[in-house]
């Protein structure tokens, strides 16, 4: 396993989630499930971060944000959308004001579908998105395009 | 062996060893955090995992000039610790310790983010806390070998400086938290943080400076633990591993400190430290000028 795979900061945004993916993020956090034994850390800061955790659906008032985040982190650099609304909208996919999944603004690696998302659930999708981590970071040092720069390039 | 070849050999030997041994200790804290907070923790490795990470990721810097700041910082905190394992002046060590400190903070400064301006400013609220009684305690082992050279105070043969000075080191303790970045101090840089300052100093640092950032702490606590070595030191066997001992113990106790205390507003920081260094620091000096 290579350093990038032992030690995964990760940043946490809440787009418009009911508070309850969050509150199962954080939980991920405390004693009982003890994620900084796999050396996570919540660090608050995109630049610091390897992993992007966002729960709720993407609107318009927070699409910038959430892309602003992104752009922050330095590559390699995975997203996990966490919960059902995260994923795809969910309930909220047919508001007028709700743009759909996370997907729909920056390119998510991995998929964490509940509502809420279970603590497990969370903790196996992170390690699911360890692996594409590792992938990119691979890329990286090949040289090669990372899929995120690879895809800016695409959308220009 | 001539005195200068030892020199040069415990200088080599810092600059080698201390990046080792700061983050084993380093994941020594976070393990045992970890247990005291009922969780299972890291490997005692994690740090060199975190480095080794930050070293891989992609550089992104805000200026020109940041990189260069925190690399000054890192080389003197370098300094800082060959001169004082050299046997240097201490009063010298004391000094490029505060300029590698100047570094730190004006790297931060010239990132122009609200966070790093922040954590600058805490930062230095936290050296004029702490410089006083740094200060005490190289006047101090003066007083009491008679040199402010590091070599003469390791062969005082007299007292370990701590029988003479036991005000003075227990006051270097109380600003030892300060300097370890541990709770209630950690007003400028700290990952617990993170709601209120986003990692305060380092906010706009990432990858390869950051782990320049983080070596450059490593470096920087073996230092200091030396320096609580040398309140136990008097040329004999017997008191470096008394010395060696209370290393230990002093770093568990600031991972205890850290783990019971809140974090304090700087007034307190500053009003306490310097409240320490004037009863603690300064009482002891008069001490030990008038006896």
């Amino acid at each position: 396993m290579s350093n990038t795979v032992k030690s995964p900061w990760v940043i946490h945004y809440d787009g418009s989630s009911c508070n309850g993916c969050d509150i199962e993020v954080l939980a991920c956090l405390t004693p009982l499930y003890d994620v900084e034994r796999f050396g996570i850390i919540n660090t608050g800061n995109p630049k610091h971060a390897d992993i992007f955790l966002v729960t709720g659906s993407v609107n318009e008032q927070n699409k910038n944000v959430v892309k602003q985040i992104y752009d922050q982190m330095p590559e390699p650099k995975v997203v996990a959308a966490i919960g059902i609304c995260a994923c795809t909208g969910g309930i909220f996919s047919e508001c007028y004001n709700v743009l759909g999944g996370v997907d729909k603004v920056i390119p998510v690696d991995c998929y964490i579908p509940g509502c809420a998302a279970r603590p497990e659930a969370i903790i196996d999708g992170v390690v699911k998105a360890l692996g594409v981590l590792e992938q990119k970071r691979l890329a990286m040092k090949q040289g090669g395009n990372t899929p995120a720069a690879a895809e800016e390039e695409k959308e220009a | 062996m001539s005195t200068t070849v030892i020199m040069i050999i415990s200088a080599v030997l810092y600059v080698v060893i201390a990046p080792f041994l700061g983050g084993f200790l380093g994941g020594l804290d976070r393990k045992i955090s970890a247990r005291m907070q009922g969780r299972v923790g890291p490997s005692v490795l994690q740090p060199f995992y975190d480095v080794g990470k930050l070293l891989e990721k992609e550089s992104i810097t805000v200026n020109r000039f940041q990189d260069f700041y925190v690399v000054c910082f890192l080389i003197f905190i370098i300094i800082t610790g060959a001169l004082f394992f050299a046997g240097l002046d201490l009063l010298l060590v004391i000094f490029t310790l505060t300029l590698a400190s100047m570094f730190l903070v004006v790297a931060s400064y010239s990132s122009n983010s609200p966070y790093a301006q922040v954590g600058a400013e805490r930062e230095l609220l936290q050296m004029m806390a702490y410089e006083p009684m740094v200060l005490f305690t190289a006047i101090g082992f003066y007083l009491v070998c008679g040199s402010f050279s590091v070599m003469d105070i390791i062969r005082y043969d007299g007292l370990p400086a701590v029988a003479v000075m036991p005000l003075i080191f227990v006051g270097f303790l109380y600003i030892l938290t300060i300097k370890f970045r541990k709770s209630p101090f950690d007003l400028s840089m700290s990952h617990h943080a993170h709601q209120e300052l986003v990692k305060g100093m380092s906010v706009e640092f990432s990858g390869r400076t950051l782990a320049a950032m983080e070596v450059a702490h490593w470096y920087e606590n073996v230092f200091l633990l030396g320096m609580v070595f040398l309140f136990f030191i008097n040329g004999t066997l017997l008191s470096v591993i008394i010395g060696v001992v209370v290393c230990l113990l002093t770093y568990f106790l600031e991972v205890l400190i850290d783990n019971c205390a809140a974090r304090m507003k700087w007034q307190f920081a500053l009003r306490s430290s310097w409240l320490v260094a004037l009863v603690l620091g300064f009482v002891n000096l008069m001490v030990l000028y008038y006896l």
